[in-house]
């Protein structure tokens, strides 16, 4: 790796500023992507801001009908959260399918939020849910927050501190892993909300996580696993690659949209 | 430079390291502990697991800066006298070939046994295999390794 400086930030007040006093810094909240990222010479952040000491980062809690998830909570401690399970099943499963054990261990929901890959989990999940992202300084509705290939409206100098989910009636996730990477090849999420079926799309969209209009309209309509089976989901706009065409990506998410149905909670 | 001071296999060690060095690079080459093996590049392969904190982490992909004041067990602190049940289990399943994975499998082994058992649940081959998702071995087939997983579970 190149040369960085690393700050364990004692405050948000003291990690935004670290940030801001350099065009080079990022933030380090689990490091499963950064880290990798810098050894290969892809990145070389002048510093490195960890905000995983900060008071506040770490943990789950409910209110009322408001799930909310630290930035700096592993996808472990996601996933063998008694809150989340009873509150988001669908999100708990999503966070127990993520890379292998050691990455859930250290890896976190603000970290992958932030990084905006177009195959990671967790931005299908947010978006499908209708989270809002909890900042240094507002709050972001998913619908307005991810902007495109690993990117997001987030300012330079702009940390994650929570997400905050509301309850839905019902939600469930499947993704088929690429094998090698385990991240998704397609994810699809799916949610009845008080404002109609939610779907979204992730691994499969060059533009990123997508919501996929054909899916809802028939989810809409009959929310079953025969009505996405018999979705007419375009290839349009989906990724070609050495894993797969955008005509297989299309057909599946048909199956995964079938799968998350059938295991909507 | 950060002076990174940490507890490994219950003794107390300082350094003095640049702020880049990974925990798999202060392990081997800072304290000499290189059972801790570095297997890609990637962060893909598994070889490098250690405990932090009683947790199975990647340490090619941990800074050794952000592991200050933790507590870390690598394969080398695994054995209290005898050797440890998930070794011994990997030597009578002859859960290995050329070796170079092992250190990994067993601190990833040891990890789930005391997970699935802190929560009640039943380890069973098809959970062994996802568990070691994130540990990859070219000799075994991965059989072997299932097994003396399974094995050791029923004596810890």
């Amino acid at each position: 790796m190149y040369p960085t400086k690393y700050l364990k930030a004692a405050s948000i007040d003291e990690a935004v500023k670290a940030l801001g006093a350099s065009d080079e810094a990022k933030v380090l909240a689990g490091g499963q992507t950064l880290l990798p990222t810098m050894k290969q010479h892809l990145a070389a952040p002048s510093d490195l801001v960890d905000i995983r000491a900060i008071d506040g980062m770490v943990g789950v809690s409910v209110d009322g009908n408001t799930l909310t998830i630290g930035a700096a909570t592993t996808h472990a401690e996601v996933a063998s959260s008694a809150d989340v399970q009873k509150h988001s099943p669908a999100l708990a499963c999503l966070a127990a399918g993520i890379g292998d054990p050691a990455v859930r261990n250290a890896g976190t929901i603000g970290g992958s939020v932030a990084n905006n890959d177009p195959a990671a989990d967790y931005p299908a999940a947010l978006l499908a849910l209708g989270a809002t992202v909890v900042t240094s300084k507002r709050e972001i509705a998913a619908d307005d927050f991810f902007d495109g290939l690993f990117a997001t409206v987030l300012d330079e100098d702009e940390i994650i501190t929570a997400v905050k989910f509301p309850k839905v009636e019902a939600a469930g996730y499947s993704k088929f892993p690429q094998p090698a990477s385990l991240y998704a090849l397609v994810g699809v999420f799916v949610a009845k909300t008080a404002d109609g079926v939610r779907v979204t799309v992730t691994g499969a969209g060059e533009d990123g996580v997508f919501r996929s209009e054909a899916l809802e309209a028939a989810l809409a309509a009959d929310f079953s696993e025969a009505s996405a089976k018999g979705a007419d989901v375009p290839a349009e706009g989906l990724m070609s690659d050495i894993h797969g065409a955008a005509g297989y990506r299309a057909n599946l998410i048909r199956v995964m949209a079938a799968r998350a149905v059938t295991s909507a909670a | 430079m950060t002076k990174v001071k940490m507890t490994v296999n219950g003794k107390a060690v300082s350094r003095e390291v640049s702020d880049e060095t990974l925990l798999s690079e202060f392990l081997r080459e800072n304290l000499r502990l290189t059972g801790t093996h570095i297997g890609c590049d990637t962060s893909q392969c598994g070889a490098c697991v250690v405990h932090v904190n009683g947790k199975a982490v990647k340490s090619c992909t941990t800074l050794a800066a952000a592991t200050d004041g933790a507590d870390v067990t690598t394969i080398e602190g695994l054995a209290n006298g005898g050797l440890h049940p998930m070794q011994e289990a990997f030597n009578e399943h002859h859960g290995l070939q050329c070796g170079f994975c092992t250190p990994g499998m067993i601190m990833t082994g040891v990890d789930m046994v005391n997970r699935y058992k802190a929560e009640g649940r039943e380890l069973t081959q098809e959970a062994i295999r996802h568990e070691l998702e994130g540990n990859i071995c070219r000799c075994t087939g991965y059989h072997n390794i299932v097994k003396a997983v399974e094995d050791a579970a029923s004596k810890m």
